[in-house]
This record gives structure tokens, C-alpha cells and sequence, in this order.
């Protein structure tokens, strides 16, 4: 396979992973905002904080305001991690890449972008929103179905696994740091209502709310949640299960040892991490160190086969 | 209100449909009879439902404008297909065939002995300040001595329905993707018509696209690799381009994707290193295919790829230098080579062509500029023309002048009326002047496409059918009448 074409394919996978993404924690955020008391509302700015886009955000516009954020998170243009940038930007890849992937895939990946553009009104008003980005995610979820269904599982099929993973892997800990950055540092006791609902608005951005209800079947905790997120191997959104996959795309890969001692090193490195003992400090310098493994990864995925 | 005949009127032309009568051709008696039985609110449906189905296949081609550099638009498509009885169309055929076949033996020989210039047939001055002659082709000997393997020939009928060959592509023509794209969406859009036609299909010519690149592997009996070579993205036929190397399930490889190492080898990088290339479907003009002998600026080509070619490392198709009989001056002599090469008449006839470079011609032209469709030899795309019924004074002075300074660059023909079929306007039909591009591959065996890509000047009266230039498509469906 190209190492053009696999590059490209690598990032249409990240960027309707990314809009997935986007897409859910904005409408979690509009749900949880209403379930909280006025007084300690935390408004939109973290939802820029998660993707590290604060000094272009002010740079366009005045006040973190509901109306401002959402347009800047999901129509905005001039925003190259929007939704609607970030699925041009999965078109362009798969447009780029047609000869490779399902014809119906990229017809797909099309029609989603024609529509989420056509469409893009809806999402300022609060009752539309949630049927505008739900329509978004179950548009992402059916091109996953597509290319699992019809793709041949090749080399080609790997890097576009690879990209999801390590995509969705890295988000879930933007999320856990910005969300837990604004709750008390309470350890262990349990929480006050208001908390509690935070950590499941943590939970459901991440649509993990009702495996851990299933798994963990205790009251939420700050500890539970943690390690559920980022240590549990099998629900596909928790940072583990992230690296197990990615470890299983790069070994049907040729030339992959270097990357896979990394991500070995990554592994056990989260693994040996005592997340209960972690105060909000701690925390934020062990996501950091996560964050930077991921960065070697990548780098070392693009040095070898880029 | 739905479609009504009656308001169709047919004037002293060729009606791909009606009859002068007013009375459908035999082959169009079926569609004819189907369209009129369609309610408005039918016509409306298939209309956006043929505009949706475009839309979400991402059939585009790209334009460019100085204002807004390129954009990519949607294919414009008219619902009503045109028909041709097969009867017709084997007649065609054989005559395309024979065309391409003394067309490849004029270039093999251009680049050999040269016998048709010794033999005073064709004239040696042309060589000389031919654009398109490649001297560093000379000598060259391409497998199966053909240099043309994918050829688009352009037909347009006359007043009476006679075929006559416009011009011939044999450089890197484009357009089959369409062909193949317009009859997925009929056969989404109008399932029942399918059923009341013996309509033949047209969807092997990926498979036989293949076969015939194939077949010019240097390596024999392996699996050859073949790419398509791509000049990227905001090349107006990029489409085409993702769309053929995905049907034949080739690689997609843009010049940086290809070296030539120091055993005048081709190789593509890929993810477990580099990979032996055997067959290149170039899309790249010759021009820029190989910084080291042409252009040294162009970044889309590959340096070293001539180096190969001439080892026979790797085969380039079509071969580099098959442009020198894609010249609207040799197309004039095109019914000379058949004569000469094969010893036949031609089947299909070229439209008459004044050759400028001929005094006498040259006079005549000058004289009926008025009259004349002025065409320089090496453009395409519908620019730099000159169409003398519609031109203005100021316009036609002009072309006299660029005619009398480079009279070897220009010829000119008469303006034929071309042949109209019934295209939508609104909920109405009304007719629009159309052209047939089939495709003519040259391999073990010479293929033509069944039918070919209908290109129809959208605009009223307009024989303009580039898309570039307000042209649209429609379905082409060759019927077996004696099959029913």
C-alpha cells in the first residue's frame, strides 16, 4: 500500500473519530448545564479547553457564551478542529483515497458532510441540537459499520483502526483533565449531588455511563470512574482498550517493532499507575505523561510509514 | 402539464429521437411513449432524484477560474437518454477501430523510418514544427508496437445523421468515468426502463481498461503492479482518475510517489518500502512526465521515468510522443494514413478540413471566415475557437490575423448543424445539440466502448458541449432492436 494513501486513510479515521467526539460532548454539556444549579454553572469554556483552542476562540469572539462556543465548535470554519472543518477534512481524505476505500464508504462519508452542512442551523437552537448531533454521530458510527462490513481487512484497514484508536485514546484524557479540573478534590467520600453529576456527565461524554453502571454497580466514584476510563481493557472507549487495539493493528503491520516497544512501555506505565492515590495535581501530570506517550506513537507511526 | 411531442419541433436537422414527421424513430419508440405517460410531479422526482444521486456518488469535476481559482462542481446531467440502434452503432465501431489502427502505425512509423513523409504523403514541413513530435521518442519501441492505447475519438452527425469524426484524443483523453457514472444513475433512477430496452451494458470497460494495460507489463507472467499516475487533486479529471485506478483496483500514485532507481527502475514508496512499478496509465502530459528530459520545473512528473521507458523497464500508456496524431492538422490527413497503412477507405468520414498552411486553403478560409469553425491544432477543451456564424466582425479580423501569422497552427471546417436530442428545460423538453465521445483501447485486441460518453450543450442553440464551458452528459444506450 501507499504510504501516502495509508497516511490519508490513517487521518479520515481521526477526523470522524474527532467529529464523534465533538459531537458527544457537546450535547452531554447542553444536558448537564440544565440539571445544574445557576450559582456554580461552569459554562462552555471548558469544551474549548478540551481541544486546546482558547487563544483562537477569544481571538474570534468576545465571551465563552453558549451560542459563541457552539458555533465555534461545530460550524465554524475558521476553526480547523469544528465539526464541520474537522468532517471536510475526512471528506477530503476520502475523497483522496477513493480507489482504496468502499465506494459505499466514501458516499457515506459524503452525504454526512453534505447534510451536517445543509443542516447546520439546527444545532443553535437547544431543541434541535440534540437531533442534529445525534444524526452526526450515528452518521460517524455507520461508516465504522461500513468499513467493517465491506472493507477488506488489510493494511489499509489497520491504519484506519489505528488512527481511531489513538485518536479516541488521546481524547478520553483530554476529557477526564479538563472535566476533573473543575470538581472538588474530594478522594473518597462520596459526592455531593452536584459532583456526582459531573462525573457522569464525564462518563456519558464518553458514552460510558451505562457499562460502568454495569460493571462497576456501585454509587459513582472519582476512583471507580478514573479507573474505568483509563484502565478498563474492555470497554472500547477507556484509554487501555485504546492502546490493546492499536497494539493489535501494529502487529498485522510490517516494520512495526519500534513502535510497539513504545507503546508497550506506554502500557505498562498506565497499568502501574495507583490512580486512587492521584490528588487533581497528580492527576494532571500523569494525563500529561500519557498525552506525550501518544505524541511518540504517532511521531513514530509517521517516521516509519509516512 | 406533462411532456408533449406536439411543441417538439424538428427543423432541418438530425433529432436524435423524433423524426422530421415528428414521428419517433423506431429505436426511440418505447422511451418516447414512456416519457409522455410520466406525470410532473414523475419528471420533478427523477430530476432531483438524478441530481441527488450526483451529489452523494461525489461526481464532480473541477473547474478553474482566475477569480476563484478551481472548484469542484457537480456534473451536469439530463435525465433523457440517447439512443442508438446497435445495428448503427457496429458501423461505427468498425470504423473507430480501423481509424486507431492506422493512427498507431502513422505514430510508430513517425518515430521509425518516417516512410509516409518519404512517400510524399504526408508533408515534412508538418513534422518539423509539429508541437507534439517527441524527439527523444525517436527509435523508441513501445510493446506491441503501439504507442495509442486509449484513444477518445469525438463524433458528431450532420443534417442528415451521418457520423463524421470531429476530432481524435490520443493523448490523455478523459471523460469514460462519466460514461460509466451516468448509466449507474439511470440504472438507480429508472429500473422499469431497463426493462422495455435490450439496452447493451457498459460496464466492462474497467476490466478491459486492465487487460489491455496489462498486457504491456514488461515482466510477463507475474501479476503486473499498475498504477495510475495522477497529477493530483485540482487536475480537472481527478475524478476520473480515483474513479478508474478503484475500478481496477490499481494504486493512485501522484509523481512523488515513484522513483526511478539507478537500474533505470520504477518503484512506488509504500509502507513496507519500495515496490517494482510495471505499467504507468499516465495522466500527466507528456510535458511533465519526466523533469530530466521535458520540463525540468514540473514537480509531477518523475525524474528518470524516460530512462526506464526506453529500457523497458516499464510501460507508459499511452506511450510518451502519441500526441504528435492528436493535432488538428493531422487529423486532416487521417483518411490518407488509412488509405496508405491499410489500404482501405475510411468508414467513418472526417468533416471536411482547410489546412491553413495550404495557400489555396488558407485563401478560402479567409475569404468564408464567416462561415468557418476556426480551430487552433493543439488546444483543447473548447478554447481558442473561433465559431464564424455566431462571431462578430471585430472576432473574425482577428483570427485572420493569428491565421496569417501561424497558419500551420490553425484549420478550419465548416459549420456543420449537429444533430439535437430532447433534453429537460424545466418540465418541458426542448432540443439541445449533442456530441458522442466513445473510447478506443489498442492492445491484443482493439475494444470500443458500447456507445460512449453524450456531452450536450446545455444552453439554447449553443454547440459549445465542454463542460468547462456549460456542457452537461446524458446516457447513452445502444439497444438491440432484434433481441426484443
Amino acid at each position: 500500500m501507499l504510504s501516502r494513501e495509508a497516511n490519508k486513510i490513517n487521518w479520515m479515521a481521526r477526523y470522524l473519530e474527532r467529529t464523534e467526539n465533538t459531537a458527544r460532548i457537546i450535547n452531554v454539556n447542553t444536558h448537564l448545564l440544565l440539571d445544574l444549579p445557576k450559582r456554580v454553572r461552569l459554562g462552555w469554556e471548558p469544551i474549548i479547553d478540551i481541544t486546546s483552542q482558547r487563544g483562537h476562540f477569544y481571538s474570534l469572539y468576545e465571551e465563552a457564551d453558549e451560542n459563541s462556543v457552539v458555533r465555534f465548535m461545530v460550524t465554524d470554519m475558521r476553526n480547523p478542529d469544528s465539526m464541520l472543518s474537522t468532517l471536510n477534512m475526512a471528506r477530503e481524505n476520502a475523497r483522496t483515497t477513493r480507489d482504496i476505500i468502499p465506494r459505499e464508504v466514501w458516499e457515506q462519508v459524503n452525504t454526512l458532510y453534505l447534510n451536517s452542512k445543509a443542516n447546520a442551523r439546527s444545532v443553535t437552537t437547544q431543541r434541535h441540537r440534540y437531533d442534529y448531533l445525534r444524526s452526526i454521530i450515528t452518521g460517524v458510527q455507520t461508516v465504522s459499520g461500513m468499513l467493517a462490513g465491506t472493507m477488506t481487512h488489510d493494511e489499509g484497514y489497520e491504519f484506519l483502526r489505528l488512527g481511531r484508536n489513538l485518536e479516541r485514546a488521546d481524547m478520553t484524557t483530554r476529557i477526564v483533565d479538563v472535566r476533573s479540573a473543575s470538581l472538588l478534590p474530594d478522594m473518597s467520600e462520596d459526592l455531593s449531588p452536584f459532583e456526582n453529576l459531573q462525573w457522569v456527565s464525564v462518563l456519558k461524554s464518553l458514552t460510558a455511563y451505562q457499562m460502568y453502571r454495569r460493571q462497576v454497580r456501585q454509587r459513582i466514584r472519582r476512583q471507580d470512574v478514573l479507573k474505568f476510563l483509563f484502565q478498563e481493557e474492555r470497554f472500547p472507549r477507556s484509554f487501555y482498550h485504546g492502546l490493546c487495539q492499536a497494539n493489535s493493528c501494529l502487529n498485522n503491520l510490517p516494520r512495526s517493532e519500534k513502535t510497539l516497544k513504545l507503546l508497550a512501555k506506554l502500557q505498562k506505565n498506565l497499568l502501574d499507575a495507583k490512580l486512587e492515590g492521584f490528588d487533581q495535581g497528580k492527576l494532571h501530570e500523569f494525563i500529561d505523561e500519557l498525552q506525550l506517550g501518544i505524541i511518540k506513537i504517532n511521531n513514530s507511526i509517521d517516521e516509519t510509514y509516512f | 402539464m406533462t411532456i408533449r411531442w406536439g411543441s417538439y419541433k424538428v427543423k432541418n436537422l438530425y433529432d436524435e429521437m423524433l423524426r422530421a414527421s415528428g414521428r419517433p424513430r423506431p429505436a426511440a419508440l418505447a422511451l418516447s411513449n414512456y416519457l409522455r405517460s410520466l406525470k410532473d410531479s414523475e419528471i420533478e422526482e427523477y430530476k432531483i432524484g438524478a441530481e441527488s444521486a450526483i451529489h452523494v456518488m461525489g461526481v464532480t469535476f473541477t473547474v478553474y477560474t482566475e477569480e476563484e481559482g478551481s472548484i469542484d462542481r457537480a456534473w451536469p446531467f439530463d435525465i433523457i437518454p440517447r439512443i442508438i440502434d446497435k445495428k448503427e452503432w457496429q458501423h461505427v465501431e468498425a470504423g473507430l477501430k480501423q481509424r486507431v489502427q492506422a493512427l498507431n502505425l502513422f505514430i510508430d512509423d513517425l518515430y521509425h523510418k518516417q516512410r509516409i513523409v518519404k512517400d510524399k504523403i504526408f508533408p515534412a514541413e508538418l513534422l518539423e514544427d509539429s508541437k507534439n513530435f517527441r524527439p527523444e521518442c525517436v527509435g523508441a519501441n513501445p510493446p506491441l508496437g503501439i504507442w495509442a492505447h486509449i484513444c477518445g475519438s469525438d463524433l458528431v452527425r450532420d443534417k442528415d445523421g451521418t457520423f463524421y469524426v470531429l476530432e481524435d484524443n490520443l493523448r490523455v483523453p478523459s471523460g469514460v468515468s462519466y460514461m460509466l457514472e451516468n448509466r449507474q444513475v439511470m440504472k438507480r433512477l429508472f429500473p422499469e426502463m431497463f426493462e422495455q430496452y435490450n439496452i447493451l451494458p457498459v460496464d466492462d470497460y474497467p476490466s478491459q481498461l486492465y487487460d489491455t494495460l496489462a498486457a504491456l507489463s514488461p515482466r510477463p507472467g507475474d501479476q503486473p503492479e499498475i498504477v495510475v499516475l495522477t497529477p493530483g487533486i485540482y487536475n480537472s479529471a481527478y475524478f476520473e482518475h480515483a474513479y478508474l485506478a478503484q475500478q481496477m483496483g490499481a494504486e493512485l500514485v501522484e509523481g512523488s510517489d515513484l522513483t526511478v532507481d539507478k537500474n533505470d527502475v520504477v518503484y512506488m514508496r509504500t509502507i513496507e518500502g519500495p515496490a517494482r512499478v510495471d505499467v504507468i496509465y499516465r495522466r500527466v502530459d507528456d510535458l511533465f512526465l519526466d523533469p530530466e528530459v521535458f520540463d525540468p520545473e514540473s514537480t509531477l512528473g518523475v525524474p528518470g521515468l524516460m530512462r526506464a521507458w526506453k529500457a523497458g523497464n516499464v510501460a507508459l500508456a499511452n506511450a510518451p510522443g502519441a500526441g504528435v496524431a492528436d493535432d488538428k492538422v493531422v487529423y486532416a490527413f487521417v483518411p490518407d494514413m488509412i488509405k496508405y497503412y491499410l489500404d482501405q477507405d475510411a468508414i467513418l468520414p472526417n468533416v471536411p478540413t482547410y489546412k491553413c498552411v495550404n495557400k489555396q486553403e488558407r485563401q478560402y478560409v479567409v475569404e468564408h471566415i464567416h462561415e468557418m469553425v476556426v480551430k487552433p491544432a493543439n488546444e483543447s477543451g473548447g478554447y481558442g475557437m473561433l465559431i464564424g456564424p455566431q462571431a462578430s466582425k471585430k472576432e473574425c479580423e482577428k483570427f485572420v490575423r493569428l491565421i496569417r501569422r501561424d497558419p500551420r497552427n490553425y484549420v478550419a471546417q465548416p459549420m456543420l448543424t449537429l444533430s439535437t436530442a430532447p433534453t429537460l428545460v424545466g418540465n418541458r423538453v426542448e432540443p439541445r445539440h449533442l456530441d458522442l465521445r466513445p473510447f478506443i483501447l489498442s492492445g491484443e485486441q482493439t475494444v470500443v466502448t458500447t456507445g460512449g460518453l453524450t456531452r450536450v450543450a446545455l444552453r439554447k442553440g449553443s454547440t459549445v458541449v465542454n463542460s468547462s464551458q456549460g456542457g452537461g452528459s446524458k446516457d447513452t444506450w445502444v439497444v438491440d432492436m432484434e433481441a426484443l
